[in-house]
């Protein structure tokens, strides 16, 4: 399983393909101010939400190259045949996605909370809920990316599959960077993300399996 | 090493795309022992190979399969490595060495290079140098002499003699001589 992890963090490395993300998620925080005009107070109050959008879209960036490299090279065949099953590949895929686009998120939200004017308390609630939401977000990539792998260009497609099911956790992570966790919106996040990563790798590993067929 | 063959099948049928491909094969391989699968393409020799893989399950019949390495079209190498440390990956999981299968298959000089830039006959001795690391008692092969220049084709023989001396057991699928003139033919159509 280390094993595996590793070599999901080498892919993610080699050829920059890991920066995307991060350099997707700064570009919208640079570029939000520029739409909304310079108005401090309205971008404190519509940044945070701004920011999850860019996080969402920025986890969906990889989704091409998460299973369906592996599964045309003949790669998952190969673990399979050595009993390693399709679930516990998409865990590694899970923990590799994460690892390779959570936390940098987290660093880049530093400097694009900046932009956005946030106060500093907004922040340390979108780092919050940036921790918390971000798994979640890797599970439905790796789902959706198990379950349009063997497509042609699945890109469209996994975006339209993957945005509808990330709404909880916007309207959880967005909420708790606005009003702050008196809603209860910080545990809601997180039984949505614990409820993805969980869901997501037995989802995965079967479309792994009916993509054999 | 017990005396139980190491490839059983009895009376297995296969399906694709709700077509059956063939049905009632049986079929026994023990140490020492190769079959060689002939037949027309699409009669389902790669499905076969696949099937007894474990990657698809069987319409009818029983598939009794211990440890089995496979190389088929499929690299399954990431393309940007070194191809030494590209076969390091599966050694680390499958607890081998790839170097004595990269010299075997006469890849040992191209350890340095990224597995992207291999030809077509190197990319296969590489694919077979992957299946010889496994160390798995039963090879399933399908077409493996493919793309092979006749250095390479001895190399695979010579492999083959070796792996069924060690009490190895090979199902080949192929349309040329593999120089496996004592296997057991199994044709299917």
């Amino acid at each position: 399983m280390i094993a595996l992890i590793l070599r999901e963090l080498r892919l993610a490395a080699v050829g920059g393909a890991a920066a995307m993300p991060l350099i997707f998620f700064l570009l919208v925080a640079t570029l939000f101010p520029f739409a909304v005009g310079p108005d401090g107070p309205l971008l404190a109050r519509t940044g945070g939400g701004a920011l999850w959008m860019a996080a969402l879209l920025a986890a969906l960036l990889p989704v091409d190259r998460l299973i369906e490299p592996d599964r045309a090279s003949g790669m998952l065949d190969q673990l399979a045949l050595r009993g390693i099953g399709e679930e516990s590949i998409a865990i590694a895929k899970l923990a590799g996605h994460w690892l390779s686009f959570g936390p940098p998120l987290m660093i880049a939200a530093i400097p694009a909370a900046a932009l956005m004017k946030l106060p500093p308390e907004v922040l340390m609630r979108l780092e919050l809920g940036l921790l918390v939401g971000t798994p979640g977000l890797a599970a439905l990539t790796v789902g959706v990316s198990a379950l349009t792998a063997g497509l042609r260009r699945s890109g469209a497609l996994a975006g339209l599959l993957m945005l509808p099911l990330a709404v909880p956790l916007l309207i959880f992570g967005a909420g708790l960077v606005e009003r702050g966790n008196d809603t209860g919106a910080l545990q809601l996040l997180a039984a949505v993300s614990l409820l993805l990563v969980a869901g997501a790798p037995f989802a995965a590993g079967a479309a792994i399996r009916a993509s054999r067929d | 090493m017990n005396a139980g063959p190491l490839l059983r099948l009895e009376h297995v049928a296969a399906r694709r795309g709700g077509r059956i491909l063939f049905e009632d094969l049986s079929l026994a391989l023990h140490a020492g022992e190769a079959a060689l699968l002939t037949g027309p393409n699409g009669i389902g020799k790669s499905s076969l190979i696949r099937l007894v893989a474990g990657l698809l399950r069987p319409a009818a019949g029983v598939v009794e399969v211990g440890e089995a390495a496979l190389a088929d079209e499929h690299l399954a190498l990431d393309e940007r490595q070194p191809l030494v440390r590209a076969l390091g990956f599966w050694a680390r999981l499958d607890g081998g060495d790839p170097a004595p299968a990269m010299a075997a298959m006469g890849i040992a000089h191209l350890a340095p290079v990224p597995v992207r830039m291999l030809s077509t006959g190197q990319r296969k001795r590489a694919a077979l140098a992957r299946l010889i690391a496994q160390g798995a008692p039963l090879w399933l092969l399908d077409e493996p002499a493919n793309g092979l220049d006749v250095e390479g084709q001895d190399r695979l023989a010579a492999a083959m003699a070796a792996h069924r001396a060690n009490g190895g057991a090979i199902l080949a699928a192929t349309h040329q001589p593999l120089g496996l003139d004592d296997a057991i033919p199994v044709r299917l159509g």
